[in-house]
């Protein structure tokens, strides 16, 4: 499937029919044209092209062409053999702090590193005159000097395969250093060095035809195409053919090599682009728009987001309805898969093809996101908390200026205002010496710190619905606890709504008056969350809360667990999504969805034990 | 099964004091659960006790002689993220029988696949796959049985099912019990989540800023704390007491 992927893009397909082409006059030029590349015709010396020497004869009458054809295989052969003496030292010196040990290793890098800061061509004529020359020289002189670039690479791509879990289990369980290298660093570093030595094949050739081209490389009576060029350049006015035939060839075989080289990195996803081999197979259904609720911040109704995939559209979100009241707080719990994340990305506004949002409205505090230009007018009436404090902030600018471009950007405020209401927000989210604080870019601060900061930035408007997505999720409990309690706090102040996403029950329970439960992009229940541990009638639920333990799990008894696998969001099964993992199951069941009515969408609901 | 016991260990980063002093032991075929914030030293201590973490001070001993840190560690570990853990390249069998102590024949190696996979509750024809083509969980059991594949005297289990979801969590908990009983598995479990550990757990050692500061049977340790820090914790759960809407 690979290689199909690789042959079907026009790159790979030119790439690979002109490296076929070259390889071919490699192997069976000299054997096909070997006599007619030697023949010596004194009648017809240094002639230009004609019907029978179609880029002329040398000056010994000898025929270009052929012997164009017939240097392919000396100068593929050195290209291919220097390139392997630069990936084989580049392997070995790459590794080197990985086999040799941290002090040995440090000394080689530098040592490494040092050498990758000399112009190549100054290294390669360095080591031709030390290796000598001629074809064996110029190899081990253009391989030699290749090997710093390759063992940069590989070290690096070492270290961060390295740092994997999976070494230090084989290093625990035993295996020496050696096999570590060869089992499991090497095959998982493959792929980019395949990429970069084929395409540094193609470079390696120039080089070659440069040195013989200089006189350095490849001597008479053998050639290769830059000897050829030499030897055409003396009559580059009368026969320019002469130099220009082999340096077309140079050019054609490291094109040849660079697209081949292009097509392989982009089969192997170093420069693919998302989206563009996946097809939405399904046509876009219309959605009837649909007025929204009253006196809600956020009203939304049959919400989809479908994502393009290789196997088919992922329908994330499959038609989810509810609302949020002015100052309310709403949880939506579920697991990884459930569409929780997405939900809360559409609400906010945030989601960008080719990843596709419908709704039959999705208004925020008044403004329907489904309408174009909406987006804009949102900045000052939501806020917004992610999981990961560390990816929200830019770490190239300061905090302070960061949370005022907010008011410069959506109030038109001056510079000094905005700064002087960043300080203030900071305050407001209890961070102590904001005047300071605000002058420190993002990786002073630690998480739960950074956490708060990205809360005050939602304060630096008026927010009506603060959308917090696992905003906890990546802190000590000490520090959550902070964080919700700032949550809190910021709510009683301002009023505003807010919608919790998360996967740790406990966390909504405690904050939210009201809980969704997700399942494979559907609401499967929705109740007060004081209800949640003892009144939930769907089996997911139920089944949900009794798998997290918690500080009155009954320890003698095995955790309750859901049997079998997350419905796979490419083929949502026919009916109830949960029916296969259901005790309750039956026919019914797998046949036809339940809708979500009085806050349940289940058709055993009612035979659920309370 | 052995016992493992830190005495007085220390590891510095620089000048950055990671471990201070820390001493605990963990005793035959008991679970000891090690609990404390991020950046407290938790994994430290436990990638020191197998040689990727390299020690400043004190000793970490196997039954009175110290944990050979070449060759096959008979103290084996589990990492957190089961994304990372597993080759990618390479089959569950494989993996699982790279780890093996000796080597076997083939009819040999595929049995104890087998067995190593119905310990950690896996169909057999599992060790046929490459682990992208497994769950988060189905991995985790399966770093599991790679760390029983080594027959290891001591298990260190460094927060194995915080990346899980909660619905997976819950078997790979009841499999951490499941072989303590059945195997009688001494084991070092490590984690954040104190209500996992209060499942798991024997006895407790809390971990604040590089020192233990309390440690004991794990009901009086979660249910009567002795250490402000361990109340402070406890204090934090969700639900624990009301959110505090004035602060």
């Amino acid at each position: 499937m690979r290689a199909a992927r690789v042959l079907l893009r026009p790159v790979g397909f030119a790439g690979f029919g002109l490296l076929t082409l070259v390889l071919l006059a490699a192997a069976f030029a000299p054997v096909l044209w070997g006599g007619r590349a030697a023949a010596v015709d004194t009648g017809n010396l240094l002639a230009g092209p004609s019907a029978e020497h179609w880029i002329g004869t040398d000056n010994l009458g000898r025929d270009l062409f052929a012997r164009v054809l017939v240097a392919a295989r000396l100068s593929i052969v050195l290209a291919v053999a220097a390139t392997a003496i630069s990936l084989v030292l580049g392997i070995l010196l790459g590794a080197a702090p990985m086999l040799l040990g941290r002090r040995l290793g440090r000394l080689v890098t530098s040592a490494v590193n040092v050498l990758v800061a000399f112009p190549g061509l100054l290294l390669v004529l360095f080591f031709a005159v030390v290796f000598g020359v001629g074809a064996r020289g110029a190899a081990l002189a253009v391989g030699v000097a290749g090997a710093p670039a390759f063992a940069r690479l590989c070290h690096t791509l070492m270290a961060a395969v390295s740092e994997r879990d999976y070494v230090a289990a084989a290093r625990i369980a035993g295996v020496s250093r050696i096999r570590v290298l060869l089992r499991h660093v090497l095959p998982n570093v493959a792929e980019p060095l395949i990429v970069n030595a084929t395409m540094a094949a193609g470079g390696v050739l120039l080089t070659f035809a440069g040195l013989s081209f200089l006189g350095l490389g490849v001597q008479a009576p053998s050639y290769d195409w830059g000897k050829l060029m030499q030897d055409g350049l003396n009559g580059i006015y009368v026969h320019p053919l002469a130099a220009l035939g082999p340096g077309i060839a140079v050019v054609l075989a490291g094109l040849a090599f660079n697209l081949t080289g292009e097509a392989f990195a982009a089969a192997f996803g170093l420069g693919d682009q998302p989206g563009r081999a996946h097809s939405m197979e399904e046509p876009r259904e219309p959605v009837a728009a649909t007025p929204a609720v009253p006196r809600t911040v956020l009203s939304v109704e049959g919400l989809r987001v479908t994502i393009p995939g290789p196997a088919g559209p992922i329908r994330a979100v499959r038609g989810v309805t509810f609302a949020v009241s002015e100052g309310e707080a709403v949880g939506v719990v579920g697991e990884s898969g459930s569409g929780k994340s997405l939900t809360a990305l559409a609400v906010a506004g945030l989601i960008e093809p080719p990843v596709r949002v419908e709704a039959g409205h999705l208004v925020v505090a008044g403004e329907d996101l489904m309408a174009a230009g909406a987006h804009r007018r949102l900045g000052t009436s939501l806020a917004i908390v992610f999981q990961d404090p560390m990816t929200s902030f830019n770490p190239a600018h300061r905090v302070g200026p960061q949370l005022a471009e907010v008011s410069r950007f959506h109030q038109r405020m001056g510079r000094k205002a905005a700064l002087a209401r960043a300080v203030d927000r900071l305050r407001a989210v209890r961070i102590r010496e904001p005047e300071r604080r605000a002058r420190q870019y993002p990786f002073e601060f630690s998480g739960g710190m950074r956490q708060r900061a990205m809360i005050g930035m939602g304060l630096m408007g008026d927010p009506r619905l603060i959308v917090a997505d696992e905003p906890t999720t990546a802190l000590d409990v000490t520090v959550q606890r902070q964080v919700l309690e700032l949550l809190a706090e910021v709510r009683r102040d301002t009023g505003a709504a807010l919608l919790l996403i998360s996967h740790d029950v406990s966390v909504v329970t405690d904050v939210c008056d009201r809980v969704l439960v997700m399942y494979a992009g559907l609401v499967v229940e929705e109740l007060p969350s004081k209800d949640l541990r003892t009144l939930a009638r769907h089996p997911y639920t139920r089944a949900l809360v009794a798998a997290v333990p918690d500080m009155d799990t009954d320890l003698s008894r095995p955790l309750a667990v859901i049997p079998g696998l997350p419905a796979d969001p490419v083929h949502v099964p026919a009916g109830c999504a949960f029916a296969p993992r259901c005790p309750l199951a039956d026919d019914h069941c797998r046949a036809v969805a339940p809708a979500l009515v009085a806050g349940v969408a289940c058709h055993k609901s009612t035979e659920v034990p309370v | 099964m052995s016992t493992l016991s830190f005495h007085d260990v220390r590891v510095r980063y620089g000048s950055h004091t990671v471990l201070d002093d820390v001493s605990l032991e963990v005793t035959d075929g008991q679970t000891v659960g090690l609990v404390g914030e991020s950046g407290c030293g938790k994994s430290t201590l436990a990638r020191a006790a197998v040689g990727l973490a390299p020690l400043t001070g004190g000793q970490i001993l196997l039954d009175g002689r110290p944990v050979p840190n070449r060759g096959r560690r008979p103290v084996q570990m589990v990492f957190q993220d089961p994304y990372s853990s597993l080759d990618p390249r390479m089959t569950v069998g494989e993996s699982l029988a790279e780890a093996m102590p000796e080597r076997l024949g083939r009819t040999a190696r595929q049995a104890e696949i087998a067995r190593l996979l119905a310990l950690v509750h896996l169909d057999a024809a599992r060790a046929a796959d490459l682990p992208g083509r497994l769950s988060g969980g189905q991995r985790q059991r399966v770093a599991l049985a790679r760390a029983l594949a080594a027959r290891p005297q001591v298990i260190l289990a460094d927060e194995i099912t915080s990346a899980l979801d909660v619905s997976v969590q819950g078997a790979v908990l009841n499999l951490i019990r499941d072989m303590r009983r059945d195997l009688g598995l001494s084991m070092l479990f490590i984690s954040h989540n104190l209500a996992v550990v209060r499942y798991v757990a024997d006895h407790v050692a809390v971990l604040h800023n590089g020192r233990i500061v309390e440690f004991g049977p794990t009901a009086q340790v979660l249910g009567a704390p002795r250490h402000d820090y361990t109340r402070h914790l406890l204090a934090a759960l969700p639900g624990a007491v009301p959110l505090k809407e004035q602060t």
